[in-house]
């Protein structure tokens, strides 16, 4: 369609004003992580730092652990994401060629009731395991995100794949765990990779579950940025570098795989925790 | 009577419309099974379960670390009597009502941009999205900095087209609409991928016989456009009623539902019932009327996904 110069101006605003809020936004975070606390309380404001306060990452990493809550975040979503893929991909599959319709229902109730909903429960019986302290409680709650979505996503994938092939391999005497394995999982490939990404993303952003489950040891990310917020004085700029290298990874994930996320996200249709 | 309901929802989403019917064999359902069990293991064990237990909690007097008696339903006759549950109650239903609608109306207005053809579309439309895919507590930490009275770069704002300063979060009758200016600028993104997924599944035909009618771009719009995607519209509505309801991140990092209990919504009273006040038996009631809620508005969901076309609509394909 030929637009006109005005269409083409007006059109052009109009993506300004969409996408500026998220822009403006980000760029005030890295603006407020790299100044140095004079000129982040000055008034009027200011947007780019006269001098680089690059100590503010020094700082944010090096004084509070952030290793460790690093090491904690990547274990936690990194061991809920694996296990959801590997209980989740087969059951999904199952699923679908079986028609549950009912276990999908509850997979879909699962993926909208509140995390905390789950907490209580959950406390509990870690604290009857002792398992308290340690990074399994998180593990274990983190499933609740992790498993629903990736079954969720995956029932969507494996109702749309052709059934003629695995129909065909089924006659020339494969087992139907090699169908799955050589004739569905391939296909399905794309469908993986999604539900990898938001797996990830919802167990990396969760916080719910870490605030009442982690003790000093034990935190992740969300967590001990929280913490940084409600009980320390600490100074603006090292909170926003904090804050900005949380988010780094879904922010890179969501602007360089945005294709594969909303695919997920609207087959999926509803946010984690 | 769910029972049918779900069925002929999730019947119709798991066929797909349109596709030829595949019956399966009663004989081949047990070779599935194994496929099936380990995922149903964990479902069972993290889901299943820690919803039957607070169930039998909430029907239970019991103190964090001490000992539980048999109440039958008295926690639940607690719920009315208590004014700061059902001022969380009604203040959920306000921010709640808040959140929806805008996200809703700027949503929409975002995919009628997102829908045309520009160069780096695909990029924009992530950077669009990047919001709702942020880790909420970072995006807690930098708006509270924002809303800050003295420094924040708000009230800066604010000065400079002439509005005075306001205290945002710091004061009672700011602090929920200060809070859904961040749930609006976090999940409009969501409602925003659901309608243009409703506007790629409209056909062209419509607006062809519009513009040889001379119809307006608004009368497009209100005739042709709207009418199409209100299904869509509808699901965004229930999904982020949903996701509303049960928004916690962003509150508890930000006021913990202060300042008082100003912007202590059911979820954060439930919290504070459970984790400060450690009313086990209390806090599971509330969790189950809360549980309650929210699966009646899944099923509404599943019911409009089984008369919405969904499978030819577009959204949920890939």
């Amino acid at each position: 369609m030929k637009r006109s110069p005005l269409q083409k101006l007006l059109l052009g605003l109009a993506i300004a004003v969409a996408v500026s809020p998220a822009i403006l936004f980000f760029l005030w975070t890295i603006s407020l992580s790299l100044k140095f606390e004079i000129e982040n309380a000055a008034s009027p404001p200011v947007f780019i730092p006269t001098q680089w306060a690059w100590s503010n990452y020094h700082e944010a990493i090096g004084s509070k652990n952030f290793i460790i809550y690093l090491r904690n975040s990547l274990i936690v979503t990194g061991a809920a994401t694996l296990v959801a893929l590997v209980v989740g991909v087969p059951a999904a599959y199952g699923i679908t060629r079986m028609r549950a319709t009912k276990a999908a229902v509850i997979v879909l109730i699962a993926r909208m009731t509140p995390g905390l909903s789950f907490l209580i429960p959950l406390f509990l019986l870690f604290q009857w395991l002792g398992l308290l302290g340690t990074l399994w409680p998180q593990i274990i709650i983190h499933l609740v995100l992790t498993v629903p979505i990736v079954i969720w996503i995956m029932i969507g994938y494996f109702e749309t794949t052709p059934l003629e092939l695995e129909d065909a391999a089924l006659i020339d005497g494969a087992s139907r765990w090699q169908v799955f394995y050589y004739v569905a999982l391939p296909i399905a490939r794309p469908g993986i990779t999604v539900a990898f990404i938001l797996s990830v993303i919802f167990s990396w952003n969760n916080f719910v579950f870490g605030v009442v489950l982690a003790g000093r040891e034990t935190r992740t990310l969300p967590v001990a940025v929280y913490n940084l917020l409600s009980f320390d004085q600490i100074a603006w700029g090292p909170l926003a570098a904090a804050a900005l290298m949380v988010t780094l990874p879904p922010l890179l994930l969501t602007v360089f795989a945005q294709r594969q996320i909303i695919a997920g996200l609207t087959a999926g249709a509803v946010k984690g925790g | 009577m769910a029972d049918v309901t779900l069925e002929t929802g999730l019947g119709a989403k798991t066929a797909g419309e349109g596709a030829e019917p595949l019956p399966v064999q009663p004989a081949l359902r047990p070779h599935y099974w194994l496929f099936v069990i380990p995922g149903m293991i964990v479902v069972v064990a993290v889901i299943l379960v820690p919803w039957v237990f607070t169930l039998w909690m909430s029907l239970h007097e019991w103190k964090l670390g001490g000992s539980y008696s048999f109440v039958g339903l008295e926690n639940y006759l607690r719920l009315p009597g208590d004014p700061r549950f059902t001022e969380a109650f009604v203040r959920t239903l306000v921010y709640s009502a808040l959140a929806v609608v805008l996200p809703i109306i700027l949503g929409t207005l975002a995919a009628l941009v997102f829908h045309q053809e520009f160069p780096l579309r695909g990029f924009l439309r992530g950077v669009f999205v990047a919001p709702m895919m942020a880790t909420p507590v970072a995006i807690a930490v930098v708006w509270t900095m924002m809303f800050n009275p003295q420094l924040g770069v708000l009230n800066y704002l604010l000065q400079l087209i002439g509005i005075k300063p306001q205290l945002w979060i710091f004061e009672a009758s700011t602090v929920i609409p200060s809070l859904v200016v961040v749930e609006t600028w976090q999940w409009t993104p969501l409602v925003m991928l659901i309608v243009l997924g409703g506007l790629a599944a409209i056909p062209s035909e419509p607006y062809e016989s519009a513009d040889i009618d001379g119809a307006s771009a608004f009368q497009k719009f209100r005739y042709i456009t709207l009418p199409m995607i209100a299904p869509f519209l509808m699901i965004a509505v229930i999904i982020r009623l949903i996701d509303a309801l049960k928004s916690f991140d962003i509150i508890f990092a930000m006021t913990q539902g202060g300042p008082g209990t100003a912007s202590e919504t059911i979820n954060l009273y439930l919290y504070q019932t459970a984790f400060a006040y450690f009313d086990i038996g209390y806090g599971s009631a509330i969790t189950v009327v809360f549980f309650v809620l929210i699966i009646l508005l899944s099923l509404a969901t599943l019911y409009l996904r089984a008369r919405t076309q969904w499978a030819e609509g577009g959204v949920a394909e890939r």
